[in-house]
């Protein structure tokens, strides 16, 4: 803070700055946001923010709309025949469903985690590789790799067999193969699709552990059927039900002293 | 009211595994009857000079080596065209085509393309290729045909190999910011390539022992020299085989089984390199 703010508007202008701040802080936003299959709304126009270097946790019964939504946020609904968009989906304030804007530029930008471990039947190296140097990288690919491996905090188990092939992996290992591989674009954002539900527990708390280092360089969207990773891992959550987003709020709220009696229901494990 | 009868049951089940097993080997011993026929009658006339001789009306002095040569250079051709033209178009309207009515309409017409008689190609062929685009009895025009033959089953076995990458691979590249090309390149075709290799060999072995079409755009039955160049006339195996059953002495029946004998060969080599590959492949991918 500086003299200038010591005035007698001071404390105005303190408030000004924390909302011009907190609207920086925003990275991803959805306004009114309605998705359809083939005519039939799977989201009910929710509206949300996703902050800067936090986790945002999406929770809900099965069907609810969550990962339909969080897909929506990288442009991954394009491939699904039939699904439609409206509303608004800002990603610093550009519509990503805007005219001009490159879907392959917005997953470059907003990547993705997904359920099931999907790593590409090639090597170890290979998969990580593979998404800069298709997108033009140019420098030390080696070093990235290593890199991208470390903070995914796999590189001790594997950097003795880069060359061997990502399915002989356990399925932890693989899941945090494909977070390193989503690290090495450098994005943005990185949204994950139950990342864990795959996995048994000791690699869930590996993932978990990995989250909060990420958290430091990166905004995180997670959704998660898991009510003790949502409470655990995320800063804010959402509840959603069927297509409706219920309650949103940092996630102590959300677990202690919800607004809603559904949402209670919902975390206190009385429903859903 | 459960009645644990475990032994009707497993009667049942042993009683399927018995049918399937007899309907399984019926095929084998059917194969074996008739190779057991053909070498019996072919393998004393397979020699070397068999394979160097050109027709003659002596069976003694006649050869396969026009038919055989013919046939490499058809199959050859015939593969040229139809394999990448194939995989494109299967590529194409697997990964890439947007699904509508239009689209429907053409995957349908593929279909119905597959079950298409041979020798409503051959007259397809005679018209456009040998008079319209004036090619004649050539191995060019006889290829062009049996590209038009295969290209449907080429096409459909393609989509299905794409088909059978799961969807996850795509998702993932997608998800690095690849485009649908890159993701198909890199991912999705090779490990679609052994499926689609199946294809491929599965219809060169249906042109390769075509007869109907090659005599319908006037391939010759009787030729005593080997083409050099595509333009040639040529004869092929089967049209070979099938002029000599279809004479009186049996010296040529023999010839024949002997002829029938060389395409097997061919086709078990094709088949085989198309193994070898296709291992190769899957060891590479794993």
């Amino acid at each position: 803070m500086n003299v200038s703010t010591m005035n007698a508007n001071s404390i105005t202008d303190v408030i000004t700055e924390k909302k011009e701040e907190a609207k920086n802080n925003v990275v991803l936003e959805i306004k009114d946001l309605k998705i359809a299959y083939s005519g039939e709304l799977a989201v009910k126009g929710v509206s949300l923010s996703f902050l800067k270097n936090e986790i945002t946790a999406i929770i809900g019964p099965s069907g609810c709309g969550k990962s339909t939504m969080l897909r929506c946020l990288n442009r991954m609904n394009d491939f699904i025949l039939g699904c439609t968009v409206e509303g608004g989906v800002l990603y610093h304030g550009v519509d990503l469903y805007g005219q001009d804007v490159d879907p392959v530029e917005v997953r470059r930008k907003i990547g993705m985690v997904f359920q099931k471990p999907n790593p590409f039947p090639k090597s170890i190296f290979d998969n990580v590789a593979w998404g800069p140097l298709i997108n033009g990288f140019k420098g030390d690919i080696h070093a990235l790799v290593e890199k991208s491996l470390q903070s995914a905090a796999l590189w001790n188990e594997v950097k003795d067999r880069l060359g061997n092939s990502a399915m002989a992996l356990s399925g932890g290992q693989q899941q945090r193969l494909c977070i390193a591989r989503t690290l090495a674009m450098e994005p943005e954002v990185i949204l994950m699709d139950e990342p864990c539900s795959a996995l048994d527990p000791v690699s869930t708390a590996h993932i978990e552990d990995l989250m909060f280092e990420l958290k430091k360089d990166y905004t995180l969207v997670i959704v998660t059927h898991n009510m003790q990773q949502a409470s655990r891992a995320s800063r804010y959550t959402a509840f959603m039900e069927s297509g409706n987003l219920i309650e949103f709020g940092e996630t102590k709220n959300i677990f202690t002293n919800p607004k809603e009696k559904r949402t209670e229901d919902y975390v206190t494990g009385r429903f859903g | 009211m459960i009645s644990p009868d475990l032994s009707r049951r497993y009667f049942k089940a042993k009683l399927f595994r018995v049918f399937c097993m007899s309907v399984s080997w019926m095929g084998v011993l059917i194969l074996g009857v008739l190779l057991y026929h053909v070498c019996r009658e072919g393998l004393p006339w397979l020699d070397m000079q068999f394979l160097e001789d050109f027709p003659s009306r002596f069976p003694k002095k006649a050869g396969i080596n026009s038919a055989l040569f013919g046939t490499l250079w058809l199959i050859s051709f015939t593969a040229l065209f139809s394999v990448p033209i194939g995989i494109g178009a299967g590529v194409y309207l697997e990964e890439f085509e947007t699904k509508n009515a239009f689209s429907r309409f053409v995957d349908l017409n593929i279909s119905n393309l597959a079950g298409v008689p041979s020798i409503v190609y051959g007259m397809l062929g005679m018209v456009i290729f040998v008079r319209f685009f004036g090619l004649e009895e050539s191995v060019l025009a006889g290829a062009m045909t049996m590209s038009l033959l295969i290209l449907p089953v080429i096409i459909i076995s393609t989509r299905e190999a794409l088909r059978a990458v799961p969807g996850t691979i795509r998702q993932a590249a997608f998800a690095l910011g690849a485009t649908r090309w890159q993701t198909v390149y890199a991912h999705v075709l090779p490990q679609a390539f052994p499926g689609i290799l199946t294809g491929i060999i599965l219809a060169l072995s249906r042109a390769i022992g075509e007869t109907a079409p090659l005599i319908m755009i006037g391939a010759l039955t009787y030729v005593a020299f080997v083409p050099e160049g595509p333009m040639d006339e040529f004869t092929a195996l089967p049209i070979q085989i099938f002029n000599w059953a279809s004479r009186p002495q049996q010296e040529f029946h023999e010839l024949a089984a002997a002829g029938i004998l060389v395409l097997l060969a061919v086709l078990l080599l094709m088949n085989s390199i198309a193994v070898i590959i296709r291992h190769r492949l899957e060891n590479k991918n794993q």
